[in-house]
């Protein structure tokens, strides 16, 4: 039941990531057009809810997609199994919401 | 015509789930076969011969005939030149599944594998199936094979009422369950995949492709059981589509396991946990 679990989670992550990453390097290559500098994403950024809507999600969506695709990496390629493992994703994963949050609140 | 010896080689890795090292290989050919060899080409075949985990490659030089198979090869290699070579066959027709080992770094089922077809410049190279343990030689130990099948809990089971409405060849269920029904648990794909030989876990592809015919056959009682079962290994497929590949009465396992990954993910979402397990 718990792999069935992480397996539906991990697809409904990616659902949410698939539009996001496509429209993140859409973002990308229309600001770096004229180059990129710090006044120039702020000044898009700061004080919009739709781009801390946008990226608030995709930070949600990749911290929980992507330690369950780690999860399984390690299984395979390194045998490591059990609670342990688990635990390690885990906080994995609150690193990258951390990290990602932080991040956010820094350009909003 | 005098006894050719082949160059030398070594070589240390896992040829069908052993590890070893090939010898020096001498084809003994013209040598006590009974065979005219100056009017029958002859095929250079590299056999795996050993015990558990330690065994070599020996070279033996077998008379190409019309319409051989891999098996008829085998088959003379033991009656003719070394009667201790161990192999599993039954049949001889494809119908039982006994015979697969792997032909020049390919599972097939040899009984009905031409050699003309995967010879190499008349050369063989035959050893057991990858991903199960060597008995000895040619045959492996199929237990690993139907304890996942079972474990994965792919069986019929009954349903308690009969079914009343009579299960039509046209229906989308049952083509479904029609297109993976004909396997012969040859373990052929089992040895082609990956994610067998990464993941211990994982149950299979002919097991999830039997999984798969139970799920959709109205007659099965245990449709949410099955489901269930498959949750717990489904989503170990990688879709590589080996299974598939080498498949030799051409079913298609990964498009069965992606339909089980997706009613999966249905019951899952239906279920969530904080309702319970019903």
């Amino acid at each position: 039941m718990k792999e069935a679990w992480l397996f539906t989670v991990q697809r409904l992550s990616a659902l949410v990531l698939a539009p996001l990453v496509l429209l993140h390097l859409g973002v990308i290559l229309y600001a770096v057009r004229d180059g990129l500098s710090a006044e120039e994403i702020l000044a898009r950024t700061q004080g919009s809810q739709l781009w801390g809507v946008v990226y608030g999600l995709f930070v949600f969506a990749a911290a929980i997609h992507a330690p369950i695709g780690l999860r399984a990496v390690l299984r395979e390629w390194v045998g490591w199994r059990g609670a342990g493992l688990d635990i390690a994703m885990g906080l994995f994963g609150l690193l990258l919401l951390a990290l990602g949050l932080r991040a956010l609140a820094a350009v909003l | 015509m005098t006894a050719r010896a082949t160059k030398s080689r070594s070589r240390a890795g896992r040829i069908g789930g052993v590890s070893g090292s090939i010898v020096k290989c001498i084809c003994p050919r013209g040598v006590k076969t009974g065979y005219d060899w100056s009017v029958m080409a002859a095929l250079e075949v590299e056999i795996w011969r050993g015990e558990g985990n330690d065994g070599s490659w020996r070279c033996y030089a077998v008379p190409h005939q019309a319409n051989q198979t891999v098996l008829d090869v085998v088959t003379h290699v033991q009656r003719h030149i070394d009667p201790s070579l161990a192999y599993r066959f039954a049949c001889r027709v494809g119908m039982c599944g006994s015979c697969a080992m792997t032909v020049n770094g390919r599972p097939r089922w040899t009984c009905r594998t031409h050699v003309s077809r995967v010879s190499r410049k008349g050369r063989l190279r035959i050893s057991p199936l990858r991903n199960l343990p060597v008995i000895r030689d040619l045959a492996v130990d199929m237990a690993p094979f139907f304890e996942k099948w079972r474990d994965a809990e792919a069986r019929f089971v009954p349903s308690p009422v009969p079914v009343e409405e009579p299960v039509r060849p046209g229906e989308p269920a049952r083509k479904a369950a029609d297109a993976g029904i004909e396997c012969i648990n040859c373990a052929i794909c089992y040895a082609a995949c990956d994610s067998v030989a990464w993941n211990p876990d994982y149950p299979g592809p002919a097991a999830l492709n039997r999984l798969w015919t139970l799920v959709n056959d109205r007659r099965d009682g245990d449709q949410d059981g099955h489901l269930e079962a498959a949750g717990t290994g489904c989503h170990l497929c990688r879709s590589h589509q080996e299974c598939a590949e080498v498949c030799p009465t051409n079913l298609n396992p990964t498009t069965a396991i992606a339909g089980l990954k997706r009613e999966v993910f249905r019951r899952t979402l239906a279920r969530p946990p904080w309702e319970g397990r019903q």
